[in-house]
């Protein structure tokens, strides 16, 4: 893109600091939505490292029911020794809330890793090239989007391990389910924007000058066709929380002494409830749910923030300032500070800052805005 | 769900060059007769797909009868019975054989208690509508009135505890809401049922004076008997709350943002630039179009609720078709989970489509 010369002062490029995703988020955006940001943060902040220091953090092991030659007794309140109770089987419920976190983790990388590479290979793939292989691939993957997700994270799990699991056999599974489930939207969203940057004028130029077509798809296709997968990102990964949660609580989770899986506990505690018994249900229920609340504060903010229409009122006059940037004098509330106009990083072009761009209507690969989808 | 047509090459965004001109006179000629017969057409590959993935998916586990009985029976008796069942047999027939049946409408018997699966799913399948009718109407309950409200109130107060509320709603585990309010409303308080769709008493007086449609409010009416219409409804708050409330989560940030959305277009602006109060900007201006999205998504929230009502089912022992789903699951009964997620798939697409042709009649735009 090019800067108009005559306009003084010289651009100044913003550190690579205010030009990191979620930092320029954080510096963009105003009130109620930078708190639901820093506090989404936060909580992922803590998430993280609970999962990375458990070992450290916990009182006792996840499989642990004595100390010495003491058991520690099924279904103990909360006491000193034992700060979250007991559970049925005489586990520690604070240590298994803190284990907890690291098969949580883990599957969520592999899960949003693995969805990732396979849902955007096929999407800029079959994007691309089209003819009948995409037609099919397109038909096959609405069927599976359409599908309770839930269901297959079931047939799936059953396929990989038959229901039970050892560490590795129930991560895996939980990874390979959710995956299942999480191609179709990396590869719907990636395909529609390769199919619409693939008529692009720079595309047809590279054809011309005898770019090869993986150099192509590599170099000018992918590189401009990744603007949201920051939000299906942020997501996925809660969804694949629950969706972890929720095998563990039907019934395929990971076995108590390979590893600590908070849907289980929650599973074994379901008849402990009934006789009044709350510690063992509460504490790994609000683990699940903090931490899905984290993440999804986070992508929440980063879509609202990404959408001109949610944008809360300062980052909207910001977005004016972009169109109209001649008549628009931004001064101090922008993050742009004293360079004025020039100072805002937009024209940059930096991929975050192309999607807070307010002529974007692009349909988000969510649920909630998914109808805009089928309109065009 | 509905962008398989969206997914040819004419979904292109506004600035394109367009397809070439006759073409795309041929779409828009189409009208809705045109559309509904494609959306129709494409119910048959979609079943197609889910019911070939799940068939192939069960058997690369092994045949169903040695997962059901594996260990239980002598190797040589275990082999015969796979024999007579016809699983030895090369995949490719089994499959073709399969599908037959399933065109037919056979889903083929049970093996942990030898029940037609047609039978079962029509058994179980009532308890599971009546579960999500309730829950959709406390999703609309919640989620419509409020969403209106936190639009109106944009940036301030109530919308910022209404949206922290609605990602609150979705954070949280259907379960873990189930058995919060379990705890709450069951055991400390005492006041609802904590688990079932009705006290046994009421069970035997409903097969005895009532109708047998499976839908307990329809049999608790037909009894005349009030005190069991009453239990029957007891036993449905907690669970309809449970799946409601992430439903309505759902639907409050929806509308939140549609009438965000509408709020600002340019005939709201035109009718605020007459002088036209914002109450009524609302009321009549920018309420009803900021509705139409909703219905398709409805369509999607069909499989969320059924993936919650799984779950559901399971903390409220609603003997529906999840919590039956699961105990097949345990009994490595796959012939019945087969045949059960065959069913809803068959369900997921049909509602598709019934939403998709509500959303065609509602929003002309859809239909080329």
């Amino acid at each position: 893109m090019t800067i108009p010369t005559n306009v003084a002062p010289a651009p100044v490029r913003p550190s690579l600091w205010k030009r990191l995703p979620v930092v320029h988020q954080v510096r963009s955006s105003v009130g109620l939505q930078r708190s639901m940001l820093v506090g989404g943060l936060v909580l992922v902040g803590i998430y993280v490292i609970t999962a990375l220091f458990a070992p450290w953090l916990a009182p006792y092991g996840f499989a642990q029911i004595r100390v010495g030659d003491t058991l520690f007794g099924s279904q103990q309140p909360p006491s000193s020794e034992h700060w979250f109770g007991t559970t049925v089987a005489g586990y520690d419920v604070l240590s298994r809330c803190l284990w907890g976190a690291r098969p949580a983790l883990l599957v969520m990388l592999a899960a949003v890793v693995l969805s990732i590479f396979i849902g955007v290979t096929g999407g800029l793939l079959s994007g691309y090239f089209g003819g009948w292989v995409d037609r099919v691939l397109v038909v096959v993957a609405d069927a599976i989007y359409a599908f309770p997700s839930l269901l297959l994270a079931i047939v799936a799990a059953i396929v990989i391990n038959h229901g039970q699991s050892d560490l590795w056999g129930g991560i895996l599974a939980a990874a390979v389910a959710i995956t299942v489930v999480f191609i179709p939207q990396y590869f719907r969203v990636i395909r529609a924007e390769t199919v619409r940057i693939k008529s692009e004028a720079f595309v047809e130029s590279a054809r011309v000058i005898g770019a090869s077509h993986p150099r192509i798809m590599t170099r000018h296709v992918l590189r401009n066709s990744t603007r949201t997968l920051p939000l299906i990102l942020t997501l996925n990964c809660s969804e694949a929380v629950l969706t972890l949660a929720a095998l563990g609580f039907l019934g395929f989770g990971i076995e108590p002494t390979v590893a600590a899986d908070w849907g289980y506990d929650l599973n074994k505690s379901l008849s402990d409830v009934t006789s009044g018994i709350w510690w063992t249900s509460l504490y790994p229920g609000l683990a699940i749910a903090l931490s899905v609340l984290g993440v999804t504060l986070v992508g929440e903010s980063l879509n609202d923030l990404a959408d001109p229409r949610l944008r809360t009122r300062r980052a909207a006059s910001q977005a004016a300032g972009v169109v109209g940037a001649v008549t628009v004098v931004p001064g101090g509330v922008l993050s742009a500070g004293a360079e004025g106009i020039e100072g805002l990083d937009l024209l940059e072009g930096t991929a975050d800052e192309l999607f807070a761009g307010p002529t974007e209507d692009e349909p988000l690969a969510r649920p909630s805005t998914d109808e805009e989808g089928g309109r065009s | 769900m509905t962008s398989t047509i969206t997914g040819a090459p004419t979904g292109v965004a506004p600035g394109q060059p367009s397809p070439a001109p006759e073409a795309r006179k041929k779409k828009q000629g189409g009208g809705l007769g045109g559309y509904l017969l494609v959306r129709f057409l494409l119910i048959f590959p979609t079943i197609f797909i889910l019911v070939s993935t799940v068939f192939l998916l069960m058997r690369t586990t092994g045949d169903p009868i040695t997962a059901a009985l594996g260990g239980r029976l002598p190797a040589d008796q275990l082999a015969e019975r796979v024999h007579a069942a016809g699983y030895d047999r090369p995949l490719f027939t089994q499959y073709v054989e399969y599908m037959g049946q399933i065109a037919r409408g056979d889903f083929g018997h049970t093996i942990s208690d030898n029940r037609p699966v047609t039978e079962v799913l029509t058994t179980y399948g009532t308890a599971t509508l009546e579960l999500a009718f309730y829950a959709l109407i406390v999703a609309f309950a919640i989620g419509i009135p409020l969403g209106r409200y936190a639009a109106s109130r944009r940036d301030k107060g109530p919308d910022a505890g209404l949206r922290i509320g609605a990602v609150l709603a979705y954070a949280t585990p259907v379960f873990f809401i189930g058995i919060l309010l379990k705890l709450v409303f069951s055991v400390w308080l005492d006041w609802l049922p904590v688990a079932g769709r009705a006290s046994t008493g009421a069970e035997i007086a409903m097969q005895h004076d009532g109708l047998q449609t499976g839908f307990y409010t329809i049999d608790a009416i037909s009894t005349g008997n009030p005190q069991i219409l009453r239990d029957v409804l007891e036993h449905a708050v907690l669970p309809a709350i449970a799946l409601g409330l992430l439903t309505g989560g759902i639907f409050l940030r929806l509308v939140r943002t549609n009438v965000i959305g509408t709020l600002s277009t340019g005939y709201v602006e035109a009718a605020r630039s007459r002088g036209v109060n914002e109450r009524r900007l609302l009321r009549k201006h920018a309420w009803r179009p900021a509705l139409v999205p909703i219905i398709t998504v409805i369509g999607l929230q069909v499989a969320l609720m059924l993936s919650g009502a799984v779950l559901t089912e399971t903390t409220f022992e609603w003997k529906g078709l999840g919590f039956q789903l699961i105990q097949y699951v345990k009994a490595r009964d796959y012939v019945a989970v087969q045949g059960m997620v065959v069913m809803l798939a068959v369900i997921v697409a049909l509602t598709n489509f019934v939403v998709d042709i509500i959303a065609a009649l509602v929003d002309p735009r859809i239909r080329f």
